[in-house]
């Protein structure tokens, strides 16, 4: 393909007519801005559509969290908010506990992020960095461990805190999880463009060694993918249900979505006002996240995804 | 597990960078133990940086993997001694019409939630690829969904699925449908249970496939353009391919995603859940394993499902090898 001749060339539109690019500026760095035809009135009814549907659920549950639990079974469902909204708080908090097991997820969910994101970030950097011996092929064991489903290990583990008496006890959900091969990967891809191999070998010729070099030349030019790492592990974290269901009861040391299952099976003879109050707990704090940073995510998510 | 999953990139391991650079670091000139100790940080601090993974894999991923298997050769009971059987617990489940019924329901609700899901996030993806206003908005809001969990999700869509008061038949009243069983039909039940997959999921591929889609480069749309294809044309033909290994790898995702159901059908069937509703309508593959393992107390069986869940996983990822192969044969690279 002649690229350069095309590239001269203004921009054409769907319509035809041919025009300058939007900015004014060649994009002679970017040669893969993406497709930017302005969007016409039935994208935003299709996007508006989508946004409708994604968001209605989370407004409904608001809705059904704030009105008695009589109104909410009774047809036709209520679409706009009530007034029991504290006091369905007040109860989910106090009578089912539903802050100890806010207190245990957030414990488990952080716990877990960290020990990711630190240990994804030293094997991330050894793979795109460091040469050593059998190096592609573990990376390779990396990638594949990530077909293995949770069903394949959670009879032997149930066993074994069985024995332990880890049953109930929140180490029994962090310790499987203390590094997952999805974050090596993702650190590895992010620092095989971002860390110029220069910098590790300038630090080892002034005499660093290697936990100086991760310290000082590593964590600063990982830090933008360790904060979207630890975003998206503390989101994955927070909604864990298989093993988490397995390991701990509702009735003993749940967490959050433990505690819905049983909400949910009608462990406690609540009403579904008060189920969904308890799930609008466990969804606010993180679509606060979401609303904050939002942005940073999406482009974790996506930079993941694509980069490969 | 299977968020992690999504999250990531293609299965297959990129071709590793160009090992080290010719200019390798040299030892500074110290004494010779520093050197020494010096060759030694050199040669074993990788070992030790993916020695945590692996340590963790090991513990938690292989060995119990493995013990899986052994247990799927044996009858025991939880708490119980093991009792050798052979291939028995994979004969009794050949034989079983609850293993097949639950492989059944595990295909069909998988391929409900996936198929319309991704053709969806294709479309959206399509959408959010136009020059927008409020773009950030529409990225987050179909974002949102991802943000809120199984848990969650499921009571929520219980309630709107409600087929005496739920919001859905109420909707569906007022065009002049019968209300739906939502719960007991089988068809329903498994159509209400994959909107709940779709509806958490079709946003976030929708986000995977748009960074993909920035990725094609421009001229390919120019020379398309130049030669009359029209929108549609061009992304047939052009985005379409261009995108293909992004959507081979979200196609594999949801798959090993929907293999491994067991949140959504265990809530949406409340106190029913564990088997999968009334008649067994909804029961998948996870949720008759964690039948048999801690309910029934048949562990031995509960592994042999584990496994055959673990096969049918490596048969599609046999089937992926052959497709990348194949597409890469034929782009002739």
């Amino acid at each position: 393909m002649t690229h350069t001749t095309l590239d001269r060339k203004p921009r054409s539109t769907s319509d035809g007519k041919r025009r300058p690019s939007p900015d004014g500026k060649r994009r002679f760095g970017r040669p893969s801005a993406g497709r930017q035809h302005h969007a016409g009135p039935l994208t935003y009814v299709l996007l508006g559509l989508a946004a409708l549907v994604s968001l209605f659920p989370l407004y409904w549950n608001l809705v059904a969290a704030s009105h008695s639990g009589e109104r909410v079974v009774e047809a036709p469902a209520p679409l706009l908010p009530g007034p029991r909204l504290f006091d369905n708080l007040t109860f989910a908090w106090n009578q089912v506990d539903m802050g100890e097991a806010l207190i245990n997820t957030t414990v488990v969910a952080g716990l877990v992020a960290l020990s990711t994101v630190l240990f994804s970030t030293l094997a991330g950097f050894a793979f795109a960095k460091l040469p050593f011996k059998g190096r592609n092929a573990m990376l390779a064991l990396v990638v594949a461990t990530m077909t293995i489903p949770p069903q394949l290990s959670v009879i032997p583990l149930y066993r074994i805190i069985t024995d332990l008496g880890w049953v109930d006890q929140l180490q029994s959900v962090v310790l499987p999880s203390l590094v997952a091969a999805f974050g090596v990967f993702f650190m590895r891809q992010y620092l095989i463009e971002a860390l110029p191999v220069e910098l590790v070998e300038a630090a080892r010729m002034d005499g660093a060694h290697s936990l100086r070099i991760i310290w000082h030349v590593v964590f600063p030019v990982a830090r933008p993918a360790m904060a979207v790492l630890g975003m998206l592990v503390f989101v994955q974290a927070w909604n864990d249900f298989f093993w988490p269901f397995i390991a701990l009861t509702p009735d003993g040391n749940p967490t959050l979505q433990v505690a819905l299952a049983g909400l949910g099976a009608g462990n406690h003879t609540v009403d579904q006002a008060v189920v969904l109050t308890g799930a609008l707990i466990s969804t606010l704090p993180l679509l606060l996240v979401f609303a904050v940073l939002g942005k940073h995510i999406v482009g974790g998510i996506t930079s993941g995804a694509v980069k490969s | 597990m299977a968020t992690s999953l999504r999250a990531a990139a293609d299965g297959t391991p990129p071709p590793a960078p160009p090992s080290s650079p010719t200019r390798r670091a040299t030892p500074p000139p110290h004494s010779g133990r520093r050197s020494r100790l010096y060759r030694w940080d050199l040669r074993l601090s990788p070992y030790a940086f993916v020695a945590p993974f692996f340590l963790t894999f090991a513990a938690f991923g292989l060995f119990p993997l493995l013990y899986t298997g052994w247990l799927s050769l044996h009858r025991v009971e939880l708490g119980g001694d093991a009792e050798w059987r052979g291939l028995d617990n994979y004969a009794h489940l050949a034989d079983s019409e609850f293993f097949w019924n639950a492989l059944a329901n595990t295909f069909t609700i998988g391929v409900v939630s996936t198929v319309p899901q991704l053709l969806m996030a294709l479309g959206l993806a399509h959408l959010l690829n136009y020059k927008l206003r409020g773009r950030g908005f529409f990225r987050v809001a179909v974002l949102a969904p991802y943000a809120t969990s199984i848990a969650a999700a499921t009571l929520v869509f219980a309630q709107l699925f409600n087929t005496d008061y739920g919001l859905i038949n109420t909707v569906l009243g007022w065009v002049g449908f019968e209300p739906v069983d939502w719960e007991s039909s089988k068809w329903p039940a498994q159509i209400a249970i994959s909107t709940i997959v779709t509806w958490r999921w079709t946003g976030y591929n929708a986000l995977i496939y748009l960074a993909a889609m920035q990725a094609v480069p421009q001229d390919l749309y120019e020379a398309a353009a130049l030669d009359g294809a029209s929108r549609w044309r061009q992304f047939l033909s052009v985005t379409i391919p261009s995108i293909r290994p992004t959507i081979l790898f979200t196609v594999i995702v949801s798959t090993i995603g929907a293999t491994q159901l067991f949140g959504e059908p265990m809530i949406f069937g409340g106190s029913l859940g564990v088997s999968g509703g009334s008649g067994n309508q909804f029961q998948t593959l996870s949720l008759l394993m964690y039948e048999k393992g801690w309910v029934t107390g048949a562990l031995g069986q509960a592994s042999a499902i584990a496994w055959v869940m673990l096969l049918l996983l490596l048969l599609v990822g046999a089937v992926r090898m052959l497709f990348s192969r194949a597409s890469r044969k034929k782009l002739g690279a």
